[in-house]
């Protein structure tokens, strides 16, 4: 049981790089963006294949950094400059994703348990038990406080007026679509980050693991958004990554339950994102009938008379 | 400082609804000019406005702002020199930033947007000193959401985030429309003191024709997408409600009841 936790806080960690980018597209744009799925895999593809191809581990998750960026950016040209929906841009990158991600790996499964990756290179370093979380924890803070600071920018704050109020930050002379454009590369650079580093964690690259990412991403931002809140930018941030390691702690105990298998896992994460958003309002509802209660209570029953 | 010329503008050309919007308006402003601009609705006054703006591309004409031709012109690169404040309280600001991001949004309208931070010490107490200006206490108010304040008290925000970082033209499109009647002098008196202090070209859209007296050194009437009538510094100061009302019924030949229902 231990075990399996703090396993689930160690992907966890790893996911909330993913779900930080999906914080940038979903929340600070405004622009549900399912390249995501797509740009995941991407990165796991460019990453595997590099280091197989014996390139230093490091440099390859960098790589796919940078091919995640180049994701973003061409599902933001096709809804800025091609006028397209930005629902269907990330659908359509999504699916054109998917071939590109064959022909980067070659083959559908790209073993990485024979190589030398980050982990491997992390675990070698330190020879600790803990190695692996406290090292991702540590680079997953440094992305947190680097978006932080970033969104408190000039560039950072017109990407943050884009999702707030687009006609109003165009009043201002901010060309609209090219900040679109590089919120959406960005957004895809840290998902493909993360799915170099869970390829590496996991010790494969597979084309489908990331199917239902943009859910597991939007289930972390939202679950983390009721735990921790989101008044301020560093707050809303690092319940993205909170709820992405609740999210993993929920998931993992979810499937202890007998019944359930590893099959269920979308299924199960349909679910927890369905509960985190309906929750709130009923909680909300409840509140204010009780209010109401509270206030006939106090006018001493004139009100019903 | 403005110059439109040759100005036309048609909506769902070679349709029933085909409808002229601008017909061959000429339009000149001077510098320090302070234009209002009257008429019923559909006359073409929100076209003008969003053909400067630049949200709209005229059919056929020109408009040339502080000497270089503007007429193509994507509308992010002429917001550079054009301060807006729109109708709806809510359009001009955005609501889940503090009054100081927002601020530090408006204050780079006329620079290149950087890595560097939106608010800073120096910054902050930049911003503070224009909010002062406005006598809302939002000096003291600025880590709060825009979100929260209130209609009048964001208009004002908007006014001034529209104008503090001195625009060669200030589009006002209705600005006080949406507000409560003494809200609505709150901003017009709010307009008036900071267009004389900074001398900005303004022009601004209004269906209040004594707002439209009150304010600014010319007045023009629309209707049907041409300026109909048009006074100037002397004209305007020796016009009345009145007197406009009966301009206005001359040349429409007569207009009626009807027409003074619209336009007041």
């Amino acid at each position: 049981m231990l075990t399996a936790l703090f396993g689930a806080v160690e992907s966890g960690v790893i996911y909330a790089i993913m779900a930080l980018g999906v914080y940038l597209s979903f929340r600070v744009l405004d622009f549900p963006d399912l390249t995501v799925d797509g740009s995941f895999v991407t990165g796991g593809a460019v990453a595997s294949i590099m280091i197989v191809n014996g390139s230093d581990p490091f440099v390859a998750t960098m790589a796919a950094l940078f091919a995640g960026f180049l994701a973003g950016c061409v599902t933001g040209i096709l809804h800025t400059k091609g006028g397209i929906n930005p629902l269907l841009s990330g659908i359509l990158m999504m699916i054109a994703l998917y071939s590109i991600n064959l022909r980067i790996m070659g083959k559908p499964n790209v073993p990485l348990l024979a190589e030398e990756t980050v982990i491997t290179k992390i675990e070698s370093w330190f020879a600790s038990d803990w190695s692996i979380l406290l090292f991702m924890l540590v680079v997953t803070l440094i992305i947190k406080f680097v978006t932080d600071l970033f969104l408190k920018t000039e560039v950072g704050l017109s990407l943050r007026a884009v999702g707030d109020n687009e006609g109003m930050v165009r009043s201002f002379s901010a060309n609209t679509g090219w900040m679109k454009v590089l919120g959406l590369g960005l957004s895809n650079a840290l998902v493909a980050f993360s799915g170099a580093l869970v390829a590496q964690y996991n010790g494969f690259n597979d084309v489908g693991m990331g199917i239902g990412m943009i859910v597991i991403g939007l289930a972390s931002v939202i679950i983390g958004e009721a735990v921790v809140g989101h008044s301020k930018i560093a707050r809303a941030t690092l319940a993205v990554v909170v709820g992405a390691i609740l999210y993993r702690i929920i998931v993992t105990l979810a499937l202890r339950i007998e019944f359930l298998d590893t099959g269920d896992m979308k299924l199960i994460t349909a679910i927890i994102v369905i509960i985190a958003l309906v929750l709130p309002k009923i909680i909300d509802r409840q509140k204010a009938a009780s209010r109401k209660k509270k206030r006939l209570q106090q006018l001493g029953g004139k009100a019903n008379a | 400082m403005l110059e439109m010329s040759g100005i036309f503008k048609v909506f769902y050309e070679g349709t029933p609804d085909e409808k002229i919007a601008l017909n061959k308006v000429d339009l000149s402003m001077r510098p320090g000019d302070f234009v209002t601009v009257i008429g019923s609705n559909g006359a073409g006054k929100s076209t003008l406005m969003n053909v400067i703006s630049g949200k709209l591309t005229p059919d056929v004409g020109s408009v040339f702002i502080d000497g270089t031709n503007m007429t193509a012109l994507a509308e992010h690169k002429r917001a550079a020199k054009i301060g807006r404040v729109f109708q709806d309280p809510m359009a001009g600001t955005a609501p889940t930033m503090t009054i100081e991001e927002n601020l530090a949004l408006a204050y780079n309208r006329t620079k290149k947007r950087t890595l560097a931070f939106g608010v800073t010490k120096k910054r902050r107490d930049f911003y503070r000193e224009k909010l002062e200006m406005l006598h809302l206490g939002l000096e003291d108010r600025m880590g709060a959401k825009v979100g929260l304040l209130s209609g009048g008290e964001r208009q004002a925000l908007s006014l001034l985030m529209a104008t503090f970082t001195d625009p060669k033209i200030l589009l006002l499109d209705e600005h006080t429309a949406a507000l409560d009647p003494s809200r609505a002098e709150l901003i017009t008196n709010l307009t008036k003191e900071i267009v004389e202090k900074l001398g900005l070209t303004t022009l601004m859209v209004t269906h209040n024709m004594q707002q439209a007296l009150d304010l600014g050194n010319r007045l023009i009437m629309m209707d049907k997408g041409q300026i109909i009538f048009s006074a100037d510094e002397e004209e305007k100061k020796n016009l009345t409600v009145e007197k406009l009302l009966a301009e206005f019924q001359k040349i429409k030949g007569g207009g009626g009841l009807s027409d003074r229902s619209l336009l007041s």
